[in-house]
């Protein structure tokens, strides 16, 4: 029992980091009807910028307020980041192949992986708690305070999302772009601002993740990205690509799915599925919800049928 | 057009070894890339993970002609068969993901290269796991051995030659046609009646085969595989092959292949940069030149209209 209750523990701290980036991968989908590639890379430049901002202030053990500054400060330095790639690989882009902009985002995420691996170091950087130590017992399963604090992180990060999106006028803009651009334009919404809010606070929320992610396992590498957005984007396609509530269920179904798996497999198989398989649950989890619910939990139906009549802008 | 293989032979005669080795490579990749070329630069599809069915040709090799199991079927049977296995691994991936949005299989096909890799790492019965599989035999087709880089140049240029003459007669045609109709409008093609889900199957799984036919070829090469050599950047690179050459015409694989392997011999002192050089890269010239150095239509097809016209 005990154990069972500190594997759902587990599964919810996992799935509410992949849950933040699902977001991002959504909400640019949502909008523009294309894959973000360089979101993966959002993450990981995400937890290298809050390091070293709080070197910059002083260190992260001084004052619990300079971890809190140095996610600010991450977060609004890759929200720019995000745009400027909107600028650069999206935007010129909007009226080309479906293709194109894939390329250019492609080539986007391969630069700013270089560029964190030739400023970070190539090798794995000993990462520093931006989360309170110490644990609590809870009828025997041990819950820490970081995973405590990256589930309230996560989950005022995602009601204030929330909140923005389905109460504020800029979230309504935002819903009239990501139904239809044209008609959007129509009634007087310029595209490009709700397009690069969209493109700021995806990867905001990604840059969080990738503190959450590096202060709970301890360390952060420069191709830490790649693994994860995959996760990331199975979870937004679990849930339903499009969905901002599909996203987080996602994120969270995928944690469940992939803790468990692990858990249990070796057992269940005597041994011959072992956890270094862990990575290849997640991307069978995604190939089974294509063949059998391609829509998601959630989410729009993205079969070709459905193309007919939704076209894309 | 024709003088092109016979060109590349007669340099292969006189070059010493260390050039003509950067050579089979520069061949090596034009062949994948012509391969690749089917899925991205026919149907407009993304296919991210073109490494694994490389690495699929490369470990059939492997396993099938090595101590590994004691097996030693010759080469010419394990180019089909390796080919063969490639085309199947493409269509059990393919049909979950081709009946979807075309951008889905841009990132299944990145997680499969990726699952491909964890793989070959850890079923140490069968790949030997992160040490690879050494040893590997000579390869020898119809009593010819294949010893030397220039033996493997005459081998390349002929298959290349074969792959080249395939992807441009496929190009044009009625396949081709079905393709390029779906490239352009997937809606218009199915209101003219084409299987849009079948036609993207069968170019998915036409270019695995090629991939795979490409990684005997390479494990041949090397006689020893190891997943290190079949990572995310080898996927990219030969991503690279195809749009700096030109999406959709095969001679621009050759220039594109030229540049991608020769590019990081000369800048062997920037080694570091080079994957941050390559995402400049990709970026630039799909701004600046969204259809490569050359444009589709300067064909092959282009070519022999102006030969015969001249």
């Amino acid at each position: 029992m005990a154990t069972i209750l500190q594997q759902i523990i587990n599964a919810l701290t996992v799935g509410a980091i992949y849950a933040l980036i699902a977001l991002g991968y959504t909400m640019v989908y949502g909008v523009l009807r294309l894959i973000n590639f360089a979101h993966s890379e959002m993450f990981t430049a995400g937890a290298f910028v809050a390091v070293a901002a709080a070197g910059v202030l002083g260190g992260i053990a001084g004052h619990p307020g300079i971890a809190l500054l140095a996610g600010l400060i991450a977060f609004v330095a890759i929200g720019l980041l995000g745009v400027s790639v909107e600028l650069v690989a999206y935007r010129p882009l909007r009226n080309s192949s479906r293709l194109a902009p894939m390329l250019s985002a492609l080539g986007m995420a391969v630069v700013i992986q270089n560029v964190v691996m030739l400023v970070g170091g190539r090798r794995p950087l000993i990462y520093p708690s931006f989360l309170p130590r110490g644990v609590i017992q809870v009828a025997g399963a041990i819950i820490t305070y970081k995973q405590i604090t990256i589930l309230v992180v996560a989950l005022v990060l995602m009601v204030g999302l929330e909140l923005l999106i389905s109460r504020t006028s800029l979230g309504v803009k935002i819903r009239a772009v990501a139904e239809s651009a044209e008609t959007a334009s129509l009634v007087g919404i310029n595209p490009n601002l709700p397009i690069a809010l969209i493109f700021f606070i995806g990867p905001g929320l990604g840059a969080v993740a990738g503190i959450l992610y590096a202060s709970y396992y301890g360390v952060a590498t420069f191709s830490m990205g790649f693994i994860i957005g995959m996760k990331a984007f199975t979870a937004a396609i679990l849930g339903g690509i499009g969905s901002i509530p599909g996203a987080v269920l996602g994120g969270l179904l995928l944690g469940f799915i992939e803790t468990f798996a692990t858990a249990w497999m070796p057992t269940l198989t005597h041994g011959v599925i072992g956890t270094q398989y862990r990575d290849i649950f997640a991307f069978s989890v995604l190939v089974l919800i294509l063949l059998f619910r391609p829509s998601g939990l959630l989410g729009e139906n993205v079969s070709e049928e459905a193309m007919v009549y939704k076209r894309d802008f | 057009m024709a003088l092109m293989p016979i060109a590349v032979l007669a340099l292969g005669a006189i070059l010493p070894t260390y050039p003509l080795r950067i050579l089979d490579f520069v061949l090596l990749y034009a062949m994948l890339g012509m391969g690749l070329n089917i899925v991205v630069g026919y149907a407009g599809l993304l296919d991210l993970g073109y490494v694994a069915f490389y690495a699929i040709g490369a470990y059939t090799y492997a396993l099938l002609a090595s101590p590994q199991f004691d097996l030693h079927l010759p080469f010419a049977l394990i180019l089909v068969i390796g080919s063969a296995l490639a085309a199947l691994a493409g269509v059990l991936l393919g049909i979950p993901v081709l009946r979807l949005r075309g951008d889905y299989l841009a990132i299944v096909t990145l997680g499969f290269g990726e699952i491909i890799r964890v793989l070959m790492n850890n079923l140490d019965g069968l790949t030997n796991g992160p040490q690879g599989i050494a040893r590997i035999d000579e390869a020898t087709i119809l009593g010819w051995r294949l010893e030397s880089p220039r033996d493997f140049l005459f081998l390349l240029v002929g298959l290349t030659s074969l792959v080249f003459l395939f992807v441009w007669r496929l190009q044009e045609s009625a396949f081709g046609t079905a393709l390029a109709a779906v490239r352009e409008d997937q809606d218009a093609a199915r209101g003219c009646g084409i299987d849009t889900t079948g036609v993207k199957l069968i170019a998915f799984a036409t270019s695995a085969a090629i991939g795979g036919l490409g990684g005997v070829v390479f494990a041949a090469m090397q006689r020893f595989v190891s997943p290190e050599s079949f990572t995310f950047w080898e996927s990219l690179s030969i991503v690279l092959v195809v749009v700096v050459g030109g999406l959709g015409n095969p001679f621009g694989m050759v220039l594109g292949a030229g540049l991608l392997v020769l590019m990081p011999e000369l800048l062997r002192a920037y080694a570091d940069y080079r994957q941050l050089l390559y995402g400049i890269a990709l970026v630039l010239i799909i701004l600046a030149r969204p259809m490569g150095l050359f444009r589709r239509e300067y064909g092959p097809s282009w070519l022999a209209r102006k030969l015969i016209g001249a």
